[in-house]
């Protein structure tokens, strides 16, 4: 894993924007050009920044673009509050202030030799696609790979032209299916654990990777034990109120976990029971 | 003569049903294929079958006036689609018609009540599995209702 740097982990480089580019109705991607030199922002698939809009405020954003790829720092955020908006509405060449990264990361390297299967719940997409990109980019040392999507309508499908991409390619398996749809779309619908059965993957050697909202990642543990693979080897990301990102401000607290340094992602085995209390 | 017992006996399903109760399910099969497009069975009509999805994508569709036909849920490979031919009164509550080409296995529902009424183990086994996917279907259904991808600010 890349560790955060600590000594100046509070204070934001400035970045500029590149571009941004609409995904769907409330989520865009925007592309950072970090600065050069020895201030380049190398990451692990699975970690986040803090992202500041300049007198607006701050926020986590997970990081969404190739870790190969490091002269420009790709995240995709769904607009919910006064600072994704005012990101959205950020201009070319416009400075954005990042700290990070922070936190944990999939568990790509864990994963070799091990068929994949990854579940992605609405912008849970987002966090994961760096570690397809990585499982990709080694494709040989991995089993079976498996992607699952859900999303709420066809109209909701981040990374649309992508997931296309992906399905084509022989050595991945990409299944996507919508909450609710008219009668014109022609692919799955219910909701992401009803794909599961469908998916060909060895549950005996097997790990899994899930990013979407807690009730469905619940759910789809259940589903991927009911398919029999080990709690262990089932990692989820999981989301808090992040603040200050270094485990000091107890903001994202979740039991003994701050799931800025400890998360955010956790073998579920180790966080399991922080799942089934209630408003934690 | 070839029957379609060995394809049911490895379908989870029916995992663990008795040789004999699998004699007599098998005795109540066939195969089926639909063309994309085609109606499997709609809203209204007589439930008389269940279906065992081997290839393809089925819609299960419900009309909403205003909106036109709704798809609630798709099924497709090693599914099972349908489950009103064992609840009376036996009929279809949605119309359900294949995405894709689509090849199943049919189970006559009439043929498997009947059978189900003389030999009450086997009943209890059919119902004990369908009771399975009817609680994932609400669970499921429970999930959408939900809309967990939704922010909920």
């Amino acid at each position: 894993m890349i560790e955060a740097a600590k000594p100046d982990a509070m204070t934001p480089v400035f970045c500029r924007v590149l571009k941004t580019h609409q995904e769907t109705r409330d989520t865009f991607t925007i592309d950072l050009e970090p600065p050069s030199g020895p201030q380049v922002l190398p990451f692990a698939p699975g970690q986040f920044n803090m992202l500041y809009v300049f007198g607006v405020g701050e926020v986590p954003i997970s990081v969404s673009g190739d870790p190969r790829r490091t002269h420009t720092l790709v995240h995709t955020v769904r607009e919910v509050g006064a600072v994704t908006q005012a990101m959205r509405r950020l201009k070319r060449g416009e400075v954005l202030g990042v700290r990070g990264p922070f936190g944990s990361s999939w568990p790509v390297e864990q994963a070799v030799g091990k068929d994949v299967v990854i579940v992605a719940g609405g912008i849970g997409l987002a966090p994961l696609r760096p570690a397809i990109y990585s499982i990709l980019a080694h494709r040989q040392e991995y089993g079976r790979v498996v992607l699952l999507y859900g999303t709420r309508t066809p109209e909701d499908i981040l990374f649309r032209k992508e997931l296309e991409r992906w399905r084509a390619r022989l050595d991945l398996s990409v299944h996507v299916t919508v909450d609710r749809a008219l009668a014109s779309w022609r692919g799955s619908v219910g909701v992401v654990t009803t794909i599961i059965p469908r998916a060909h993957f060895d549950s005996n050697n097997a790990l899994a990777m899930i990013c979407g909202p807690e009730a469905m990642m619940s759910f789809t543990v259940l589903e991927l034990e009911n398919r029999g693979v080990g709690l262990e080897h089932i990692y989820v990301s999981t989301e808090r109120n992040m603040k200050c990102a270094i485990g000091f401000c107890g903001h994202c607290q979740l039991g003994p976990k701050f799931i800025c340094k400890d998360g955010p992602v956790f073998p579920y085995d180790r966080i399991r029971q922080f799942f089934e209390i209630r408003e934690i | 003569m070839e029957t379609l017992r060995p394809i049911l006996a490895e379908h989870p399903f029916f995992k663990d049903l008795e040789e004999r109760h699998l004699d007599l399910v098998a005795g109540c099969a066939s195969n089926v294929r639909f063309k994309a497009g085609d109606f499997i069975f709609r809203h209204g009509e007589e439930a008389n079958e269940f279906y065992l999805i081997r290839e393809g994508l089925v819609a299960i569709e419900m009309f909403v006036t205003g909106r036109g036909a709704v798809n609630v849920q798709t099924i497709g490979e090693g599914q099972i689609l349908g489950w009103s031919w064992l609840v009376p009164p036996y009929r279809w509550m949605f119309d359900a018609h294949a995405l894709e080409t689509t090849r199943a296995i049919a189970l006559d529902g009439i043929c498997l009540r009947n059978k189900s009424e003389q030999d009450h183990d086997l009943g209890y086994q059919l119902l004990k599995r369908f009771a399975t996917i009817v609680q994932k279907d609400l669970d499921a259904a429970r999930l959408q209702i939900l809309n967990i991808y939704e922010v909920h600010a």
